[in-house]
């Protein structure tokens, strides 16, 4: 989910605000973060992953697509799969109503698996919170990690990510926008608003 | 008795002059004229019009049975301050007005509140029940005289009934007035059977309900040689049928309410009850109709229909809720502005469908106590003085009907009544209520003895 | 977004934000566990005024697959002349805190009765209101619709049901639905018209001229009074069957036809009609049916038959529609009121 908090408005430069990821590092993360699940899992048997929409979903199947680049026996499009946790969110009543997404379980089941949730950005935790609930709703995994592109910090809820493709510490009064190819037509990362 | 001189009037809308009531009759008209000592009360009327008073051929007054909706005293104050001065209490009370008892007691009653003349109207059937024909004569000898007899709120759908009721009132020139709806075709009916109907479901009331019961009433009358009245008429078709029966030379008469002059099936949309009326509210083409009809006099009369209810025979879903409006306090500008303002009629022809008519169809325009008389020396000095330049914010809560039932609640009407006179005596100055200080030293309603 | 009172309040944009909903909600239902903590702390109150033991259990089911809490309120047999009414209901309604009210009434209007303001003020919920509307049945009608005939190709009679998410964002445009039966005393017709007009489709009304109502003229739809000519002529895609009230053609308000048996041969779906639609039509009933009178046996249990799989959708449907009445606080920009 792309997180924003740009209570004070300062317009944009660019598009998109100051590039802090660009293509080539967001795709050096993401191989970094499939090495590091492959290392942490002794392997790729038993893990699926479960994107959350909408950016979380294309890099949920970056990674599947890594992690069978590393083990050919994985299916990459076995393992993945697309988690909405719109319905379990805690803040329905305080926004406009939100549209429900599709959630698909990957074909192998979550059931004794260790499933990887990924998103873009974390921030309050929330979202990840739902999730959690979601996939709770789901089945029963054996584990459950979470991976993130920008871990920006601000958390309300006691949750931490397994993997993260960069820290990047900013103010409330900024805005995180992760762009990909496959929803944007560019892969980047941005950071705007706030004092400057 | 207070006298009154009223300065610079426009009698009819016409040329202004000085009116001078005195001693019950209009004493004097003509150009500015001095009192010579004479004690009255000086009314500068520049800005108003004067009509003879106003009278009302079709109100529910409720009492007896209904108190809770209005009284007979709380109508007929709403009724002198809409610029009444006559008023026929439809007979379906409880108990029904079908006795000498009952109608006596009602112009009793009318007679003791002092507002307004009150006559009773008499049922045709025993209890509106459209089976035996009540005691018409007897009313009519009655110290009520009645005149006018209706079932009204039900049709008295049985041709022999109705035949027999037609000529039967011969005897004492009276009229059968009647609410003209064909039971069958309107059973469990909730509104004007069309488009608005089919779309919100809610059961149709075809038009046809009422003018198959006014072509074949009319045709009776012209068969038995008998006088009828229609009341509330509210479709084109039954327009045409009455301009087809007048020139046959059938004498017949017919009536328009001001909410059918005024108000759409459109309206039901909101399935707010209040527009929820017997005969239903109809389409823009029946509305253009009746006006016409009002114009070139094939309708005679403008009447209420004020059918007050309780605000729980209204608050509640359609179906459930009560035919009904209330109209005494709102009728003269709604003739106003649907009439006058569009150009279809003067102020003479309000006039005469508000006053003069009525008042000869219910045989009160001669004697002592005769209503609907001309503005003119020597008549009784019924008048109502107009602003036709007024406007009143309509708040049905604040009404002097009890019941808040007016479907112009919330809406600007054009005009204000200003004074009413009840043979001389003042009921309403400056829009405001004048209670009687004695009571019985008055002349009282027409006939009574 | 306020209330659900009638489908000819829906826009476009609202009617398919509604269907999509839907078939999200349906895929949940698909699942072990079923419950969704959408709605927890929510109070949806039943107001029953008629029986209807169908529609009052899928409301309570949708409720509470989305963890509101549920209380029934039928006010059945309390007549309208006495005891309490409705405008008391209501008050005692929102002093019990209610979220909102889902209402089935024998009066046309009484939806819209309690959802004026300073009565409940809480989204009411039409459940059926006399003659007038029951947009919830019409909404599961056009997703049943939609979720069939969104690939033409794909002759769905027989074969594995489509997904739930078969003809996702899109409407009915071009769709030929033959709507049949007792029209004039139909809540179930008169949204559907609204409705499939508002999707796109194509709708033809087939009843005896006794059961059309005056004034269909302005109705966004074909009126026929010949069912095997429609079904020969017209090829609908869907055929939808009325329920038709045996009680009728009892003289009280004047026979509407002259006897089942007439009826069954003019207007119901029998084997014969049922041969002459397209192959990838399908049939549809809002049910409880009148098997051999308005619909056959065979029809009714064909392949082309929806109707048990039009219940289940009536569930996912009303979890859309307390969704989006419900779930925020929030009154959205018109894009995803309903009204």
């Amino acid at each position: 989910m792309t997180s924003s908090s740009s209570a004070h408005g300062v317009p944009d430069s660019t598009p998109h605000g100051v590039e802090v990821l660009g293509e080539a590092d967001i795709a050096r993360a993401m191989t970094r973060i499939s090495y590091e699940i492959v290392e942490r899992n002794k392997g790729v048997s038993d893990l699926v992953v479960l994107g959350i929409p909408t950016r979380g979903v294309f890099l949920a199947r970056r990674l599947a697509a890594r992690l069978a680049a590393i083990d050919p026996s994985c299916d990459p499009d076995a393992i993945l799969g697309v988690l909405d946790v719109t319905m379990y969110r805690d803040d329905l009543r305080h926004q406009p109503p939100r549209t429900i997404g599709y959630t698909q379980p990957p074909a192998v089941g979550i059931d004794g698996k260790t499933v990887v949730l990924v998103d873009d950005v974390l921030f309050s935790g929330r979202t990840i919170r739902a999730a959690l609930d979601a996939v709770k709703d789901l089945g029963r995994p054996q584990a459950v990690q979470l991976a993130t592109l920008v871990d920006r910090g601000h958390r309300q809820l006691p949750i931490r990510p397994d993997y993260v493709g960069k820290n990047l510490p900013t103010s409330l009064a900024e805005r995180v926008s992760v762009r990909l190819v496959e929803h944007d037509s560019l892969d980047g990362v941005y950071i705007s608003g706030g004092a400057q | 008795m207070t006298h009154y001189v009223i300065r610079n009037v426009a009698p009819y809308g016409e040329e202004r002059c000085d009116l001078l009531l005195r001693d019950g009759l209009i004493a004097e008209i003509g150009k500015p004229f001095s009192l010579d000592g004479e004690q009255a009360v000086e009314i500068d009327a520049s800005t108003l019009l004067a009509l003879p008073g106003l009278v009302d051929l079709h109100t529910h007054l409720r009492e007896p049975g209904r108190e809770d909706a209005e009284t007979i005293r709380s109508g007929t104050r709403a009724a002198a301050l809409g610029g009444f001065t006559s008023v026929f209490a439809m007979a379906n009370t409880t108990p029904v007005q079908d006795t000498a008892g009952v109608v006596e007691q009602v112009a009793r009653i009318g007679q003791e509140a002092g507002w307004v003349d009150v006559h009773p109207v008499g049922a045709v059937s025993v209890g509106l029940e459209g089976k035996q024909l009540a005691e018409l004569g007897a009313m009519a000898q009655s110290a009520a005289q009645v005149r006018v007899f209706s079932d009204d709120g039900k049709c008295v759908d049985d041709p022999v009934l109705m035949r027999r009721a037609l000529e039967y009132v011969k005897a004492f020139d009276g009229v059968v007035a009647q609410h003209a709806q064909e039971p069958r075709l309107t059973q469990e009916s909730q509104m004007n059977e069309g488009v608005v109907s089919a779309e919100i479901g809610l059961a149709g009331w075809p038009a046809v309900a009422e003018e198959s019961i006014i072509a074949r009433d009319v045709l009776l009358a012209e068969h038995v040689g008998s006088r009828v009245h229609v009341l509330h008429v509210s479709t084109a078709g039954s327009v045409e049928i009455v301009r087809w029966a007048k020139s046959r030379g059938i004498a017949v008469t017919a009536e328009v309410t001001p909410h059918h002059l005024s108000l759409t099936d459109e309206e039901a949309r909101s399935y707010n009850p209040i527009f929820k009326v017997n005969p239903p509210l109809r389409t823009q083409a029946d509305v253009d109709a009746v006006r016409a009809g009002l114009a070139d006099g094939t309708i005679d009369v403008v009447g209420t229909d004020h059918a007050p209810h309780p605000v729980e025979d209204k608050e509640c879903e359609w179906a459930a809720a009560a035919f009904g409006m209330t109209g005494l306090e709102t009728a003269l500008p709604i003739v106003h502005s649907t009439m006058v303002l569009s150009g279809l009629m003067s102020w003479r022809d309000v006039a005469r469908v508000m006053s003069q008519v009525p008042a000869h169809i219910a045989r009160i325009d001669s004697g002592p106590y005769a209503q609907g008389r001309p503005l003119a020396v020597g008549e009784p000095a019924n008048v109502v003085l107009y602003d036709p330049h007024g406007t009143v914010t309509v708040d049905a809560k604040t009404q002097a009907t009890m019941s808040a039932n007016s479907p112009f609640d919330g809406h600007v009407l054009p005009g204000r009544v200003v004074a009413t006179f009840l043979r001389g005596r003042a009921t309403v100055l400056d829009g405001v209520p004048q209670d009687r200080q004695v009571s019985g030293t008055t002349a009282v309603a027409g006939g009574v003895s | 977004m306020k209330h659900l009172l009638s489908t000819r309040d829906l826009s476009l944009e609202q009617a398919v934000t509604i269907l999509d909903t839907t078939a999200r909600m349906a895929a949940t239902q698909e699942r072990e566990m079923k419950k969704l903590p959408t709605l927890r702390g929510r109070t949806v109150v039943n107001l029953f005024f008629e029986d209807s033991t169908r529609t009052r259990i899928s409301f309570e089911t949708a409720a509470k697959r989305l963890s509101a809490d549920v209380i029934n309120f039928s006010a059945k047999g309390s007549s309208v002349s006495k005891g309490e009414s409705l405008k008391d209901t209501a008050l005692t309604l929102k002093a019990m805190g209610a979220d909102a009210v889902v209402v089935r009434h024998h009066a046309s209007g009484a939806a819209n009765f309690l959802a004026q303001p300073g009565l409940v003020d809480v989204p009411v919920i039409n459940a059926g209101d006399g003659t007038h509307q029951h947009p919830t049945q019409a909404l599961l009608d056009a997703f049943t619709i939609r979720r069939h005939l969104a690939d033409p190709l794909n002759p769905a009679c027989g074969g594995p049901l489509p997904p739930f998410d078969s003809g996702l964002g899109t409407d009915l445009a071009g769709r030929r639905i033959a709507i049949v039966g007792d029209v004039l005393h139909s809540r179930v017709a008169r949204s559907n018209v609204a409705l499939l007009a508002t999707l796109g489709a194509q709708v033809t009304l087939v009843a005896p001229p006794t059961l059309v109502p005056v004034g269909v003229e302005t109705w966004p739809c074909e009126v026929s009074y010949d069912f095997t000519r429609t079904l020969r002529t017209w090829q609908p895609d869907a055929v939808m069957m009325l329920r038709v009230q045996r009680e009728r053609m009892s003289a009280s308000g004047g026979g509407f036809f002259p006897s089942p048996a007439e009826y069954s041969r003019q207007y119901g779906l029998d084997a014969q009609r049922l041969g002459l639609l397209p192959d990838h039509a399908i049939v549809l009933h809002p049910g409880p049916m009148n098997r051999g009178l308005e619909i056959s046996a065979q029809a009714a249990d064909s392949d082309r038959s929806v109707i048990v799989e039009q219940v289940g959708n009536g569930v996912a449907v009303r979890m859309a529609v307390l969704y989006l009445l419900l779930a925020s606080d929030q009154v959205a920009g018109s894009s995803s009121t309903l009204s």
